[in-house]
């Protein structure tokens, strides 16, 4: 059996404990061991985002001294995915080793659905509904991932994929971002809600937690019928519909 | 108050409440950007030029003295003058005494926005010299008192209602409000000007250094007027405007329309080489290259950022640009606005004079895939962001980011923020949704926020496993 560690990620450790283990109960039904080595934190990619780069690199060799003793990293999240895969080699531009280092590491982390679908992954319960994929930025544009989630999705017995006008553009979520600038983001993502209620779907989903955060949080007070479910709720068949996100 | 890079919030939000000009904004970068991509999906080549385009930049950036030594040895054999301006002072200078020194009273434009960069028209209009704009989306954004919003679309922010309300404001009668007609009394307007003027002034787009030409590209015909009808032209460029040789131009002029507005080649594509010879009959009597700097020396300088140099100026980064879309180019507060500029203007402005700028953007990465020159517009904005923050006198985001560092270096030290986390908003928490967190007020003003979980996955992971 293949041993996998998950990254959980912050924000489904604190925010969306039923996401990771969604993501357990998929990497179990793919066939792998799933550990979860408890030393983790943070990848520090909202330092490096925000121009931090010499704490974040830090947080970064912490996180490769944790990880890089396991076979492969599986994480539920596109962006943290990326930063270990990309971002964060542009923090050890004068650190040859630890760019080796995390280069290495980066060829054997993945995101789920990139992970599953490379297993030729097959879900096992029924969905019914129509959702919306959100191709969340950093997985589409950083790690060019796009056709393992639809697959995955249209695999899913029950489940009507919708698509939305513009889908590829960013929600407005972008971290920090939304903090920083909550009027701009707010404005972007206005778009994207009204994109999804012409869409006619009744779910949206996406491998990154941080937009459907952002996206859920505004269905709520808007009151739309459109919910929120991470890609993983939404394979293993384990979303509790009622709660949004 | 003049717009300035230091308050985009409150020019974005001022942006945000004036509909009418979201809906332009959304409505003209949405076309741009169809027709990018329509132009690009008909063109297979387009991919390996972009490639060339981006290698021809690079090693032109390598060795930008002796390309420009090159550029002014060549413009000189030809009779022409160049001039080199440190900053945007030392450049209107320049470009005063050039057009004192023609006796010129009156000066036609074409559009440049390293003119805009360095004020030229508010300096020329000091000196009592009438300077024109000549293009007419930059017509109409001068005829407004306005600075234009977008680097290819001047006035993209006005509608043509706006438009046929300034004619008639600012022209007394007119012919009509439809495009033809606003565009016709335009026309009328500026053929006097034209005829008069003593002086051209126009940007550059590309200067080759082999033959000691200018490439200026345009729809409207106007720049080849501004060009070839008064007695002197001054062009004024970014020294990063040089590229080797014809053949790179060919790469360039090939991937410069197609990004900007979807067109195979722009209308007109003008090659100017020195002043009027003696056998030729037309064009001007002077040719004076200046060439300027303006802290573009601190870009080239900094390893990351100097490949921000390749920039040909297309406009497609702020079309593709969420935050463009929402905020408009006013709301930057300088010249170039969108992602581009949010990584030129600190460099170009110097420390503290645009610090938000960097920030203005998601990291969404639709910049980097549209870019011509694929440059890799959200790396240079977290490195501008860095170089903001280590300069900023400010120590609280530093210390913020210290202390995020600190926790998170240690599992325990995550645990017990965690826990603090939940603890603390419980409160305020109604069904799973905080409606309302002090300190992240701008959050919740428009979106909930989900509370912290009673377990965290951690948490139900150790219980499961022991």
């Amino acid at each position: 059996m293949d041993s996998v560690a998950l990254f959980v990620t912050c924000l489904v450790d604190q925010l969306y404990p039923r996401v990771g283990e969604a993501a357990v109960e998929l990497l179990e039904q793919a066939g792998c061991r799933v550990e979860f080595p408890s030393r983790q934190t943070c990848c520090g990619q909202p330092l490096a985002n925000m121009g931090h780069a010499a704490q974040a690199s830090s947080l970064m060799r912490r996180f490769v001294e944790i990880f890089e003793r396991y076979p492969a990293v599986v994480t539920p999240s596109g962006s943290c995915a990326s930063m270990t895969r990309g971002l964060a080699l542009e923090l050890f531009e004068h650190e040859p080793e630890w760019r080796s280092r995390l280069a290495g590491l980066g060829e054997r982390t993945f995101e789920l659905s990139e992970f599953l679908a490379a297993r030729d992954f097959r879900p096992r319960r029924r969905f019914e509904g129509r959702v919306a994929y959100h191709p969340s930025c950093h997985l589409l544009r950083e790690l060019h991932v796009d056709g393992a989630p639809r697959e995955l999705l249209a695999r899913v017995e029950g489940l009507e994929l919708v698509e939305l006008d513009d889908g590829e553009r960013c929600c407005g979520f972008g971290g920090a971002f939304s903090v920083k600038l909550p009027a701009l983001s707010a404005a972007i993502m206005e778009d994207k809600l009204d994109a999804l209620e012409r869409s006619g779907a009744d779910f949206v989903t996406a491998a990154d937690v941080g937009c459907l955060m952002h996206l859920g949080g505004a269905l709520t007070r808007r009151g739309s019928r459109v919910r929120t479910l991470h890609i993983a709720e939404l394979l293993a068949g384990t979303g509790e519909p009622r709660r949004a996100m | 108050m003049d717009a300035t890079p230091n308050r985009f919030a409150e020019q974005a939000a001022r942006a945000l409440a004036d509909e009418k000009l979201q809906s332009a904004l959304a409505l003209a970068c949405e076309r741009l950007c169809e027709q990018r991509a329509r132009a690009f999906a008909q063109f297979p080549e387009g991919d390996a030029l972009r490639d060339r385009a981006r290698r021809i930049k690079r090693e032109t950036l390598a060795d930008l003295d002796g390309q420009l030594e090159l550029l002014s040895r060549r413009v000189e054999e030809r009779g022409g003058v160049v001039h080199w301006a440190a900053d945007a002072h030392q450049a209107r200078q320049i470009i005063l005494g050039i057009v004192r020194g023609c006796g010129g009273r009156r000066v036609v434009k074409g559009k440049s926005m390293t003119s805009e960069e360095i004020g030229l028209n508010a300096a020329l209009s000091d000196a009592g010299i009438e300077a024109v704009e000549t293009d007419l989306g930059e017509y109409i954004v001068q005829l407004a008192g306005e600075t234009p919003s977008h680097i290819i679309v001047p006035a993209i922010h006005k509608t043509v209602g706006d438009v046929a309300e300034l004619f008639r404001r600012e022209h007394g009668e007119t012919h009509g409000a439809d495009h033809g007609s606003l565009t016709q009394e335009a026309r009328e307007r500026l053929r006097e000007k034209f005829l008069s003027a003593d002086v051209g002034i126009t940007g550059v787009n590309f200067a080759v250094a082999q033959t000691g030409s200018v490439a200026i590209v345009e729809n409207e015909g106007n720049i080849r007027l501004c060009t070839s009808l008064p007695r002197c032209h001054i062009a004024l460029m970014g020294m990063e405007k040089v590229i080797p040789d014809l053949p790179a131009l060919s790469v360039f002029l090939r991937i410069l329309a197609r990004s900007a507005t979807g067109q195979k080649m722009s209308s007109y594509v003008s090659l100017l080489t020195g002043p009027r010879r003696d056998d030729e009959e037309d064009g001007p009597e002077q040719f004076h290259l200046v060439v300027l700097d303006n802290g573009r020396s601190r870009l080239l300088a900094d390893p990351v950022l100097r490949e921000a140099l390749a920039c040909i100026r297309c406009g497609a980064c702020l079309n593709a640009c969420p935050v463009y879309r929402h905020a408009g180019g006013h709301a930057y507060g300088w010249v170039y606005p969108g992602p581009i500029g949010s990584v030129i203007d600190p460099s170009l402005l110097g420390p503290g004079r645009a610090r938000p700028l960097p920030f203005a953007s998601s990291l969404c990465g639709a910049c980097r895939d549209v870019c011509p020159l694929r440059i890799d517009l959200p790396r240079l904005l977290r490195a501008q962001r860095e170089r903001v923050v280590a300069e900023s006198p400010s120590p609280g985001a530093r210390l913020l980011a210290w202390a995020y560092g600190r926790v998170m270096s240690s599992p325990t030290g995550y645990r017990l923020a965690s826990r603090a986390a939940y603890w603390l908003t419980r409160p305020l928490a109604r069904a799973g949704r905080i409606r309302r967190l002090p300190g992240l007020g701008g959050w919740t003003r428009y979106r909930d926020l989900p509370a912290p979980a009673r377990q965290t996955f951690r948490e139900r992971w150790e219980r499961r496993h022991g």
